[in-house]
Protein backbone atom coordinates (compact mmCIF):
# COMPACT_ATOMS: atom_id res chain seq x y z
CA UNK A 1 0.00 0.00 0.00
CA UNK A 2 1.27 3.45 -0.88
CA UNK A 3 -0.09 6.35 0.54
CA UNK A 4 2.45 8.86 0.18
CA UNK A 5 0.32 10.73 -2.56
CA UNK A 6 -2.54 11.94 0.13
CA UNK A 7 -0.35 15.31 0.58
CA UNK A 8 0.13 15.72 -2.69
CA UNK A 9 -3.36 14.52 -4.48
CA UNK A 10 -6.53 16.42 -3.04
CA UNK A 11 -8.28 12.68 -3.45
CA UNK A 12 -6.88 10.31 -1.59
CA UNK A 13 -6.54 6.94 -3.58
CA UNK A 14 -5.05 3.44 -2.33
CA UNK A 15 -3.22 1.28 -4.38
CA UNK A 16 -3.34 -2.37 -4.01
CA UNK A 17 -0.81 -4.96 -5.60
CA UNK A 18 -3.97 -7.06 -7.56
CA UNK A 19 -5.09 -6.88 -10.63
CA UNK A 20 -8.79 -5.94 -11.71
CA UNK A 21 -10.01 -9.01 -12.37
CA UNK A 22 -8.56 -11.06 -8.91
CA UNK A 23 -10.04 -8.18 -7.53
CA UNK A 24 -13.53 -8.80 -9.50
CA UNK A 25 -13.39 -12.36 -8.81
CA UNK A 26 -13.07 -11.97 -5.24
CA UNK A 27 -16.40 -9.87 -4.82
CA UNK A 28 -18.62 -13.16 -5.79
CA UNK A 29 -19.60 -15.50 -7.94
CA UNK A 30 -20.60 -14.62 -11.91
CA UNK A 31 -22.50 -17.50 -12.75
CA UNK A 32 -25.64 -18.60 -12.57
CA UNK A 33 -26.94 -15.34 -11.71
CA UNK A 34 -24.94 -13.38 -14.79
CA UNK A 35 -26.18 -16.08 -16.65
CA UNK A 36 -30.12 -15.21 -15.41
CA UNK A 37 -29.59 -11.68 -16.21
CA UNK A 38 -28.10 -11.76 -19.61
CA UNK A 39 -30.81 -14.61 -20.30
CA UNK A 40 -33.56 -12.02 -19.63
CA UNK A 41 -32.33 -9.18 -21.79
CA UNK A 42 -31.26 -11.18 -24.96
CA UNK A 43 -35.40 -12.97 -24.98
CA UNK A 44 -36.05 -9.36 -24.45
CA UNK A 45 -34.77 -8.16 -27.59
CA UNK A 46 -36.14 -11.26 -29.26
CA UNK A 47 -39.03 -10.62 -27.94
CA UNK A 48 -38.88 -6.78 -29.40
CA UNK A 49 -40.23 -8.12 -33.57
CA UNK A 50 -41.19 -11.58 -32.27
CA UNK A 51 -44.52 -9.66 -30.04
CA UNK A 52 -45.14 -7.07 -32.62
CA UNK A 53 -45.04 -10.43 -35.39
CA UNK A 54 -47.90 -11.58 -32.69
CA UNK A 55 -49.37 -8.54 -32.56
CA UNK A 56 -50.04 -8.48 -36.31
CA UNK A 57 -51.13 -12.28 -36.61
CA UNK A 58 -54.11 -11.77 -33.53
CA UNK A 59 -55.04 -9.43 -35.84
CA UNK A 60 -55.25 -11.17 -38.57
CA UNK A 61 -56.91 -14.10 -37.03
CA UNK A 62 -59.50 -12.10 -35.23
CA UNK A 63 -62.70 -13.67 -35.71
CA UNK A 64 -60.99 -16.32 -38.05
CA UNK A 65 -62.06 -19.86 -38.60
CA UNK A 66 -60.06 -22.82 -37.33
CA UNK A 67 -59.50 -24.45 -40.54
CA UNK A 68 -58.28 -20.45 -40.96
CA UNK A 69 -55.91 -20.30 -37.94
CA UNK A 70 -54.46 -24.10 -39.48
CA UNK A 71 -54.04 -23.00 -42.63
CA UNK A 72 -52.10 -19.79 -41.61
CA UNK A 73 -49.85 -21.62 -38.97
CA UNK A 74 -49.11 -24.58 -41.70
CA UNK A 75 -47.22 -21.72 -43.93
CA UNK A 76 -43.52 -23.01 -42.16
CA UNK A 77 -42.35 -19.06 -41.83
CA UNK A 78 -45.37 -19.28 -39.59
CA UNK A 79 -44.69 -22.38 -37.82
CA UNK A 80 -41.17 -21.49 -36.96
CA UNK A 81 -41.77 -17.81 -35.76
CA UNK A 82 -44.53 -19.12 -33.69
CA UNK A 83 -42.55 -21.70 -32.11
CA UNK A 84 -39.18 -19.52 -31.55
CA UNK A 85 -42.02 -16.80 -30.09
CA UNK A 86 -43.17 -20.06 -27.82
CA UNK A 87 -40.01 -20.54 -26.42
CA UNK A 88 -38.62 -16.77 -25.70
CA UNK A 89 -42.03 -15.63 -24.29
CA UNK A 90 -42.01 -18.42 -21.73
CA UNK A 91 -38.21 -18.50 -20.99
CA UNK A 92 -38.60 -14.67 -20.34
CA UNK A 93 -41.67 -15.26 -18.07
CA UNK A 94 -39.73 -17.64 -15.68
CA UNK A 95 -36.98 -15.35 -15.45
CA UNK A 96 -38.92 -12.42 -14.56
CA UNK A 97 -41.43 -14.13 -12.56
CA UNK A 98 -38.90 -15.75 -10.01
CA UNK A 99 -37.40 -12.20 -10.12
CA UNK A 100 -40.71 -11.04 -8.76
CA UNK A 101 -41.08 -14.01 -6.31
CA UNK A 102 -37.95 -13.40 -5.02
CA UNK A 103 -38.58 -10.04 -4.21
CA UNK A 104 -41.59 -10.36 -2.57
CA UNK A 105 -41.76 -14.03 -0.80
CA UNK A 106 -39.96 -13.81 2.08
CA UNK A 107 -40.21 -17.38 3.76
CA UNK A 108 -37.30 -19.69 2.47
CA UNK A 109 -39.76 -22.64 1.77
CA UNK A 110 -42.32 -20.76 0.71
CA UNK A 111 -40.27 -18.82 -2.10
CA UNK A 112 -38.48 -22.34 -3.49
CA UNK A 113 -42.04 -23.86 -3.49
CA UNK A 114 -43.66 -20.97 -5.82
CA UNK A 115 -40.88 -20.88 -7.82
CA UNK A 116 -40.52 -24.43 -9.07
CA UNK A 117 -44.45 -24.17 -8.97
CA UNK A 118 -44.46 -20.82 -11.68
CA UNK A 119 -41.66 -22.51 -13.33
CA UNK A 120 -43.51 -26.24 -13.68
CA UNK A 121 -47.12 -24.22 -14.83
CA UNK A 122 -44.99 -22.43 -17.39
CA UNK A 123 -42.93 -25.63 -18.69
CA UNK A 124 -46.69 -27.47 -19.06
CA UNK A 125 -48.06 -24.17 -20.18
CA UNK A 126 -44.71 -23.94 -23.46
CA UNK A 127 -45.52 -27.44 -23.97
CA UNK A 128 -48.83 -27.48 -24.56
CA UNK A 129 -48.43 -24.33 -27.05
CA UNK A 130 -45.72 -25.84 -28.64
CA UNK A 131 -47.73 -28.94 -29.25
CA UNK A 132 -50.86 -27.52 -30.02
CA UNK A 133 -49.05 -25.39 -33.32
CA UNK A 134 -47.33 -28.08 -34.35
CA UNK A 135 -50.76 -30.32 -34.34
CA UNK A 136 -52.49 -27.26 -36.27
CA UNK A 137 -49.27 -26.88 -38.60
CA UNK A 138 -48.69 -30.18 -39.57
CA UNK B 1 -32.11 -14.53 13.73
CA UNK B 2 -33.22 -16.96 10.48
CA UNK B 3 -31.42 -16.05 8.09
CA UNK B 4 -28.04 -14.59 6.46
CA UNK B 5 -29.54 -12.11 5.20
CA UNK B 6 -30.88 -10.67 8.75
CA UNK B 7 -27.07 -11.14 10.24
CA UNK B 8 -26.40 -8.40 7.89
CA UNK B 9 -29.06 -6.11 8.95
CA UNK B 10 -27.42 -6.16 12.42
CA UNK B 11 -24.43 -3.37 13.12
CA UNK B 12 -23.40 -0.76 15.87
CA UNK B 13 -25.01 2.52 16.51
CA UNK B 14 -22.41 6.01 18.01
CA UNK B 15 -22.64 4.15 21.11
CA UNK B 16 -21.42 1.07 20.19
CA UNK B 17 -24.58 -0.13 20.78
CA UNK B 18 -25.28 -3.69 18.85
CA UNK B 19 -28.65 -1.99 16.62
CA UNK B 20 -30.65 -3.26 13.82
CA UNK B 21 -29.91 -0.87 10.89
CA UNK B 22 -32.63 1.09 9.19
CA UNK B 23 -33.74 0.29 6.01
CA UNK B 24 -35.03 2.79 3.26
CA UNK B 25 -38.97 2.84 3.04
CA UNK B 26 -40.37 0.73 0.16
CA UNK B 27 -40.67 3.37 -2.96
CA UNK B 28 -44.86 2.62 -2.38
CA UNK B 29 -46.24 3.80 0.61
CA UNK B 30 -46.48 7.09 2.62
CA UNK B 31 -42.51 7.94 3.08
CA UNK B 32 -42.51 8.93 -0.82
CA UNK B 33 -44.91 10.93 -3.38
CA UNK B 34 -45.40 9.20 -6.24
CA UNK B 35 -42.31 9.77 -8.69
CA UNK B 36 -41.71 8.74 -12.63
CA UNK B 37 -39.10 6.27 -11.65
CA UNK B 38 -41.03 4.06 -9.08
CA UNK B 39 -44.32 4.49 -11.25
CA UNK B 40 -43.39 3.49 -14.42
CA UNK B 41 -41.02 0.80 -12.31
CA UNK B 42 -44.13 -1.28 -10.42
CA UNK B 43 -45.95 -0.75 -13.49
CA UNK B 44 -43.22 -2.66 -15.50
CA UNK B 45 -43.94 -5.54 -12.80
CA UNK B 46 -48.11 -5.27 -13.15
CA UNK B 47 -47.92 -5.70 -16.71
CA UNK B 48 -45.22 -8.45 -16.58
CA UNK B 49 -47.22 -10.27 -14.60
CA UNK B 50 -50.65 -9.33 -16.38
CA UNK B 51 -49.00 -10.52 -19.09
CA UNK B 52 -47.96 -14.08 -17.41
CA UNK B 53 -51.67 -14.58 -17.10
CA UNK B 54 -52.34 -13.90 -20.39
CA UNK B 55 -49.88 -16.45 -21.74
CA UNK B 56 -52.15 -19.10 -19.67
CA UNK B 57 -55.28 -17.41 -22.48
CA UNK B 58 -52.80 -17.72 -25.31
CA UNK B 59 -51.97 -21.41 -24.35
CA UNK B 60 -56.25 -21.82 -24.03
CA UNK B 61 -56.29 -20.26 -27.36
CA UNK B 62 -53.98 -22.83 -29.00
CA UNK B 63 -54.88 -25.82 -27.53
CA UNK B 64 -59.03 -25.31 -27.85
CA UNK B 65 -57.55 -24.34 -32.14
CA UNK B 66 -55.88 -27.83 -31.69
CA UNK B 67 -58.58 -29.88 -29.95
CA UNK B 68 -61.17 -29.23 -32.37
CA UNK B 69 -63.95 -26.56 -33.90
CA UNK B 70 -66.28 -27.45 -31.14
CA UNK B 71 -63.08 -26.65 -28.13
CA UNK B 72 -62.27 -23.54 -30.35
CA UNK B 73 -65.63 -21.95 -31.05
CA UNK B 74 -66.12 -22.02 -27.05
CA UNK B 75 -63.13 -20.10 -26.66
CA UNK B 76 -63.99 -18.07 -29.94
CA UNK B 77 -67.40 -16.91 -28.24
CA UNK B 78 -66.06 -16.38 -24.31
CA UNK B 79 -63.26 -13.87 -26.28
CA UNK B 80 -65.71 -11.86 -28.38
CA UNK B 81 -67.60 -11.60 -25.88
CA UNK B 82 -67.69 -8.01 -23.73
CA UNK B 83 -65.97 -9.41 -20.54
CA UNK B 84 -63.40 -10.91 -23.21
CA UNK B 85 -62.85 -7.49 -25.51
CA UNK B 86 -62.27 -6.03 -21.67
CA UNK B 87 -59.27 -8.18 -20.85
CA UNK B 88 -58.15 -8.29 -24.19
CA UNK B 89 -58.52 -5.01 -24.42
CA UNK B 90 -56.15 -4.91 -21.03
CA UNK B 91 -53.92 -7.56 -21.85
CA UNK B 92 -52.99 -4.98 -25.37
CA UNK B 93 -52.34 -2.07 -23.23
CA UNK B 94 -50.29 -4.53 -20.70
CA UNK B 95 -48.10 -5.67 -23.48
CA UNK B 96 -47.77 -2.36 -25.14
CA UNK B 97 -46.67 -0.92 -22.21
CA UNK B 98 -44.00 -3.50 -21.41
CA UNK B 99 -42.67 -3.44 -24.86
CA UNK B 100 -42.09 0.39 -24.21
CA UNK B 101 -40.61 0.36 -20.96
CA UNK B 102 -38.64 -2.86 -21.67
CA UNK B 103 -36.90 -0.83 -24.82
CA UNK B 104 -36.47 2.05 -21.53
CA UNK B 105 -34.73 -0.44 -19.53
CA UNK B 106 -32.80 -1.69 -22.50
CA UNK B 107 -31.48 1.64 -22.98
CA UNK B 108 -30.32 2.12 -19.37
CA UNK B 109 -28.89 -1.66 -19.51
CA UNK B 110 -26.58 0.16 -22.48
CA UNK B 111 -25.70 3.21 -19.81
CA UNK B 112 -28.10 5.51 -21.54
CA UNK B 113 -30.64 7.80 -20.58
CA UNK B 114 -29.94 8.04 -16.76
CA UNK B 115 -30.44 12.11 -16.48
CA UNK B 116 -33.51 13.29 -14.82
CA UNK B 117 -35.10 15.28 -17.67
CA UNK B 118 -34.22 12.62 -19.77
CA UNK B 119 -35.91 10.06 -17.77
CA UNK B 120 -38.84 12.03 -17.02
CA UNK B 121 -39.36 12.72 -21.07
CA UNK B 122 -38.99 9.10 -21.37
CA UNK B 123 -41.14 7.86 -19.15
CA UNK B 124 -43.96 10.11 -20.49
CA UNK B 125 -43.20 9.02 -23.92
CA UNK B 126 -43.99 5.22 -22.98
CA UNK B 127 -47.24 6.01 -20.83
CA UNK B 128 -48.23 7.96 -24.58
CA UNK B 129 -47.54 5.84 -26.98
CA UNK B 130 -48.77 2.55 -24.98
CA UNK B 131 -52.37 4.54 -24.97
CA UNK B 132 -51.73 5.30 -28.41
CA UNK B 133 -51.03 1.95 -29.80
CA UNK B 134 -53.65 0.33 -27.80
CA UNK B 135 -56.20 2.54 -28.85
CA UNK B 136 -54.77 2.18 -32.52
CA UNK B 137 -54.96 -1.83 -32.34
CA UNK B 138 -58.63 -1.47 -31.39
CA UNK B 139 -59.69 0.63 -33.98
CA UNK B 140 -58.00 -1.38 -36.53
CA UNK B 141 -58.96 -4.56 -34.88
CA UNK B 142 -62.71 -3.23 -34.95
CA UNK B 143 -62.17 -1.91 -38.06
CA UNK B 144 -60.90 -5.27 -39.97
CA UNK B 145 -63.93 -7.31 -37.89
Amino acid sequence: MHMNNIDKDSTPSIHIMRSELGRARGLGSAKAGLHHWWAQRLTAVALLPLSLYFVVSVMLLAGDTRAGVAAFLAAPWNTVIYLCLIVALFYHLALGLQVVIEDYVHSEAKRMGSILLAKAAIVVCALACIVSVLKLAL
Amino acid sequence: MKDVREALMVGRNTEGKLVRRPLSPFMLGSAYKPQMSSMTSIMHRITGCALGLGTVLLTLWLVCAAAGDGPFSIVQAILASWVGIIVLIGFTFALFYHFCNGIRHLAWDAGRGFELPVMHRSGWTVVAASLVFTAGFWVVGFLVW
